[in-house]
């Protein structure tokens, strides 16, 4: 391929340094997630790494109902940040059904499963 | 000027194996089942087979096993995997198949046994890097954020949606072929248990086992076959996305172009359809597809559906056996919307049969709202 680093490794890379990365297009300045080697809105490859700003706002959210002796219930949401994009993600710091569609959120580098992955709590009213 | 592929195919036998529960029978069993009954329909053999159309969760290359465990040697193979559309889409690339003469006979053809052998839901899939950790449960979790969307945008209740269940499960009552035929009402919707809110088990489809096949022939030969051929009038797809994640917008769904497509192929209006048999895998599917399939207006679903408006007796014959709620749900039921559009043009629905149907639409869902396919099915008076 070529000597650039790979965007789900950057992506990743990033995470694990704390940081949300997101692509943006140079050809229509659309921000891209996820990560990949092409803009799927006007096709450019012209794309570079920014920060996010980690603001959020919940797009749509559900409760996964689960017994208690397995976990118990949990959160799982769409997130559509600042940037314009949409990820699947989880609100941490509020109980699942206290999750609404329209909450104001920021969205951190959290841990999953021992992995760095993007979380989101609640920003105060 | 009518699409140069309008009624060039018709149906010409179809066959079911296996709904409910078939212990001890796999998936290619149920299949072949399946395909026997459509071509013994349509007064065939398997050795008229030469084109073949077959998705299945058993095997990477499930066309590649069917042909093998049929013991034939098609000449055309398309094996193309849109999840639980797949089999509507088939129409459209059998259809084509057939007119440019790359075969004569067309077999489509699907079996499961996720019921019996496993219990859950079948999915060959990889688990999607960017969602997998969040662990949403595929695929209910991304309808159910689907759901949440539209009844935050529009007001849609979980009433209506629970009307959507009922609907079907009244059809399903006089189904002998359906797997649950026992009354349902609103408030045992209501109050069965939640799974991924705003979803409840009553919201959603019944894993079942099962097996649906398709046997397609030019529309000239079917005339002189022994069934009331069914021709294809239209057909279309469209996907906007394959992860729930990047779904453009949660309360559209791509059937809004697959519909417009094949309305248009066909020289159809919505308001034509005698009936319609739409993937209904979860309540608010039916919602989703009332208004992008142009029955109502966006946002009106969940009115248009309620209070027994797609029920028995009600305004729009919808998924009249019974659908994936309440009659089978094999894991990608997609074909049934077709077998039953057929019959009900044929004059033999196992269930409600429907009076004078001319037109019929058959709609196929795959994947988590993902692949959409739109056929338009009519009698020889439709031509
Ligand atoms: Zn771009």
């Amino acid at each position: 391929m070529t000597d650039e680093t790979p965007p789900d490794r950057v992506f990743r890379d990033g995470l694990a340094e704390g940081r949300i990365r997101l692509q943006r297009c140079g050809g229509c300045e659309a921000f891209v997630f996820y990560p990949r080697v092409l803009c799927p809105h006007c096709h450019s490859t012209d794309l570079s790494w920014q920060d996010a700003s980690g603001d959020g706002v919940i797009h749509t959210t559900t409760t996964v109902r689960q017994k208690p002796e397995r976990g118990g219930d949990y959160n799982v949401c769409m997130v559509e940040l600042a940037e314009g994009v949409r990820m699947m993600s989880r609100v941490e710091d509020v109980d699942p059904p206290g999750v609404r569609i329209g909450m104001a959120v920021r969205a951190v580098v959290g841990e999953i499963d021992g992995a760095p992955a993007i979380v989101l709590h609640a920003k105060e009213a | 000027m009518a699409h140069e592929l309008r009624g060039k195919s018709a149906i010409a036998g179809l066959g079911v194996a296996g709904l409910g529960e078939a212990p001890g029978w796999t998936a290619w069993d149920i299949m072949a089942r399946a395909s026997l009954a459509a071509l013994d329909d349509a007064g065939l053999t398997l050795g008229d087979v030469d084109g073949l159309f077959c998705a299945m969760m058993e095997d990477t290359m499930p066309a590649l096993y069917a042909a093998e465990y049929l013991g034939i040697r098609p000449r055309y193979v398309d094996g193309t995997m849109t999840g639980g559309s797949s089999f509507v889409n088939y129409l459209g690339s059998a259809t084509a198949a057939l007119a440019a003469g790359l075969c004569d006979v067309a077999l489509i053809c699907y079996g499961s046994n996720q019921r019996t052998a496993s219990g859950k839901l079948v999915t060959a899939s990889k688990p999607p890097p960017y969602e997998a950790p969040y662990r949403p449960r595929y695929p209910i979790s991304a309808y159910a954020m689907a759901a949440a969307r539209h009844m935050h945008e529009f007001g849609t209740t979980r009433e209506q949606l629970a009307d959507v269940a009922v609907a079907a499960r009244g059809w399903a009552a006089e189904n002998p072929e359906a797997s649950t035929r026992d009354p349902l009402t609103r408030e045992e919707v209501l109050a069965s248990r939640m799974v991924n809110d705003p979803l409840s088990v009553r919201d959603c489809c019944l894993v079942t086992d099962g097996g649906g096949a398709l046997v397609l022939v030019r529309a000239e030969r079917a005339r002189d076959m022994p069934q009331t051929p069914v021709y294809v009038l239209g057909s279309a797809a469209a996907s906007h996305h394959r992860q729930i994640s990047q779904m453009p917008d949660f309360t559209t769904t791509a059937a809004k172009e697959s519909g417009a497509r094949a309305y248009a192929m066909a020289g159809v209006t919505p308001d034509q359809f005698d009936v319609v048999e739409t993937y209904d895998a979860f309540t608010i599917n039916t919602v989703l597809f009332m208004e992008d399939l142009g029955f109502c207006a966006k946002g009106e679903g969940g009115a248009f559906v309620a209070d027994g408006a797609i029920a028995p007796g009600g305004r729009l014959p919808v998924n009249t056996n019974g659908g994936g709620l309440s009659c089978t749900h094999p894991g990608m039921y997609g074909i049934f919307t077709v077998i039953e559009g057929a019959r009900q043009i044929q004059r033999r629905a196992p269930g409600v049969q429907i009076e004078g149907v001319d037109l019929a639409l058959a709609h196929g869902n795959g994947g988590v709202l993902s692949s959409q396919v739109t056929a338009v099915l009519g009698s020889a008076a439709t031509l």
